[in-house]
């Protein structure tokens, strides 16, 4: 069993290098920019698709931990202490090259954040708030608790467009490349683009390798025992309050690290990531993918992601959304692959002649 | 002078907490019968203000606002029996996703219809410069209207539910469907009305306000967690409750901006929404134990 997780692993790492290959043979290198974009949306949706689909709660407010990931890194590395660098706190920090200086966009140079400590600190800033936020809001259920999670979300998205400092309506930008190893730079620039392609790519291997393993581990058995039946698991002394805070937590933190390698390969974000339309949108993709399949989650990612960084919906993107979401709640709530044609079909013929004993 | 302040700030506070609370009542009017928190709602509110307009282009204005509330009654109809009627038992968490569906659907709809433009009714009475003053406290004759109307849904809702046979009826099936459908009650035609109605009354609220507070199509959003807030805060399905959640969330909004800056008002909503939920989820009005027993 182990052994065909890795295989389903190496067959989409496999799809990526194919998809690479057709692209840059085809002449539409430009598609990897998008493609990127997806891997990092994709990787969001999949820690959504933990807490949902597995542990079948509900969360509105995804949207608000990407953001959380990608504010607080582009926030920190875009930031100038070359001013405050006589005090002692600066000064010491930038001795232990956790300030680094880098060219600023006039010509001169600012002191930043290291992009690895700005790392750190937006994966710990978005621990600390899961952890925060979720031993309250996770004692709720269904209604309340989307209801919870809605409203953190529309917490960031209302904080970030409100302040100056993080550049309130217009974003922040100018954020720079992100080395993460000698030769492998996160950032917008065309040259790189091949490999931006697979750090996205490889995260999403990566996480679904994690996920995978993590779903058919203990732990996931208690995350589906949850679903099931929360008072039962409880029973069976499954810690659910426990179980379902590390799974909530574990999904903010992929949402922030996707935030955060986003907005260095964007060069900037902007508030538009954290609103509610966007959480509604990693819902929609789990629900698509069949709440609870990660492999249809990742499908589903990379369909509507991309055809909508595409433009393919034109104004109408965020009504597709919807109307995808609803088509799928109303006829197909496992999600489109398991749906049943002939079953449905007379389902519908049934319903449009009504029998007589019906309430 | 600060007294005047203090009363200005209350008064324009009451004038936000009667729209809040109308939105709060028609969840209630849906939760009641369906067990369904409606995440559509505040569209009913937009799409009342929105087709009053439109329609005040061409009619007197009681007759538009007459007619965008019988529009957004058959709007909630349309609603419910196309996506909610013939669901078989749907769990709560498909219904969440299905009204937060509709909603998007509505106000990109509206977004396509009307555009981004923010438009307003005209005043009942008067225009923006009139004022009723009492004692040095500046009220808008459009404030007396939207209390008015508050205060008249909450009592004709009062007695449709208490005094008719309908009203009876949708109570039956909001405290035990199974019953109610054995006593002969068509369970499913109430739900429907019960959409009608909410729609009906967010409708009117939207129109009442829309001179103050103008009227755009993004607004339903907002003002669903506010009234969300409301509904919880007065204890879900208690609509007096809703009435008072609704002013006490409008004046701690209003007095908000002397303490913080306006961007951030909204987050005073939802802080009281998130604590609400987290220290009383059944309401400052509500029924500890009953709220317990109760699936949500």
């Amino acid at each position: 069993m182990g052994r065909a997780r890795y295989a389903q692993v190496a067959i989409l790492v496999g799809v990526a290098v194919a998809l690479q290959l057709l692209a840059q043979a085809g002449g539409k290198g430009f598609y990897l920019t998008q493609l990127t974009m997806t891997a990092y949306y994709t990787a969001a949706a999949l820690g959504l698709c933990l807490f949902m689909g597995y542990a079948g709660q509900i969360s509105l407010g995804q949207a608000g931990f990407f953001a959380v990931g990608g504010y607080t890194s582009a926030y920190l590395t875009t930031l100038d202490l070359t001013a405050r660098r006589g005090e002692a706190l600066v000064g010491l920090l930038a001795r232990a090259q956790v300030l680094v200086a880098r060219p600023d966009p006039y010509g001169g140079e600012a002191l930043s954040v290291h992009p690895w400590a700005a790392f750190a600190c937006a994966v710990a800033l978005t621990l600390a708030l899961a952890y925060a936020v979720g031993v309250p809001v996770l004692r709720l259920k269904g209604h309340y608790l989307a209801m919870a999670t809605l409203g953190v979300g529309t917490i960031v998205y209302s904080v970030v467009l409100g302040t100056q400092r993080f550049g309130a309506a217009d974003g922040l930008s100018g954020v720079p490349p992100f080395r993460l190893l000698p030769g492998v730079t996160v950032g917008g620039s065309a040259a790189l683009r091949v490999q931006n392609y697979y750090v996205a790519w490889g995260l999403v291997a990566v996480s679904m390798l994690l996920f995978l393993n993590l779903v058919h581990s203990r732990v996931g058995r208690a995350l589906r025992a949850i679903h099931g039946a929360e008072d039962a698991a409880s029973a069976m002394g499954v810690h659910t309050a426990r179980v379902k805070l590390h799974a909530f937590a574990l999904s903010a933190t992929m949402a922030a690290v996707a935030g955060v390698l986003l907005t260095h390969f964007n060069g900037g974000i902007g508030p538009s990531e954290s609103s509610i339309m966007k959480s509604v949108r990693y819902v929609a993709i789990v629900a698509v993918g069949g709440m609870g399949s990660l492999w249809g989650t990742l499908a589903a990612s990379a369909v509507l992601n991309f055809l909508s960084l595409r433009g393919t919906f034109g104004t109408l993107d965020d009504a597709v959304f919807a109307a995808v979401l609803i088509l799928v709640m109303l006829f197909a709530p496992d999600g489109i692959l398991a749906v049943d044609v002939r079953s449905a079909l007379q389902a519908l013929s049934r319903r449009a002649r009504p029998s007589k004993g019906e309430v | 002078m600060l007294v005047e302040l203090f009363f200005q700030y209350l008064v324009a506070g009451l004038t936000y907490g009667t729209i809040y609370a109308v939105v709060g009542i028609g969840f209630n009017i849906i939760y009641n019968t369906t067990g369904i928190i409606n995440f559509a709602q505040g569209e009913f509110v937009m799409l009342g203000g929105m087709t009053a307009v439109t329609l005040s282009r061409f009619l007197p204005l009681p007759a538009a606002i007459g007619g965008a509330v019988l529009a957004a009654m058959a709007a909630g109809a349309l609603i419910e029996v196309t996506f909610i009627r013939w669901l078989s038992r749907p769990s709560v968490l498909r219904m969440i996703i299905i009204t937060i569906g509709i909603s998007i659907l509505v106000r990109e709809g509206a977004l396509l219809a009307w555009g981004e433009g923010v438009r307003s009714l005209p005043y009942f009475t008067g225009d923006e410069m009139t004022s009723l003053s009492v004692r040095g406290v500046h009220v808008s004759p459009q404030v007396l209207w939207a209390l008015a109307t508050c205060l008249a849904v909450v009592l004709v809702l009062g007695a449709f539910f208490r005094f008719t046979l309908l009203g009876r009826e949708m109570r039956a099936c909001a405290s035990n469907r199974v019953a109610a459908s054995l006593c002969g009650i068509p369970t499913r035609n109430m739900v429907t009305l019960s959409f009608v109605l909410s729609a009906g009354i967010g409708a009117l609220a939207g129109c009442v306000v829309s001179p103050i507070t103008y009227t755009q199509y993004g607004m339903g959003a907002g003002l669903a967690i506010k009234g969300f807030t409301v509904a919880i805060l007065g204890g879900l399905g208690n609509s007096p409750g809703a009435v008072a959640g609704g002013f006490i969330l409008g004046v701690l909004e209003s007095f908000s901006i002397w303490v913080m800056p306006t961007a951030y008002k909204d987050a005073i909503s939802i802080s009281l929404l998130l604590a609400i939920l987290f220290l009383r989820p059944s309401g400052l009005f509500g029924d500890r134990e009953a709220a317990r027993l109760k699936e949500h």
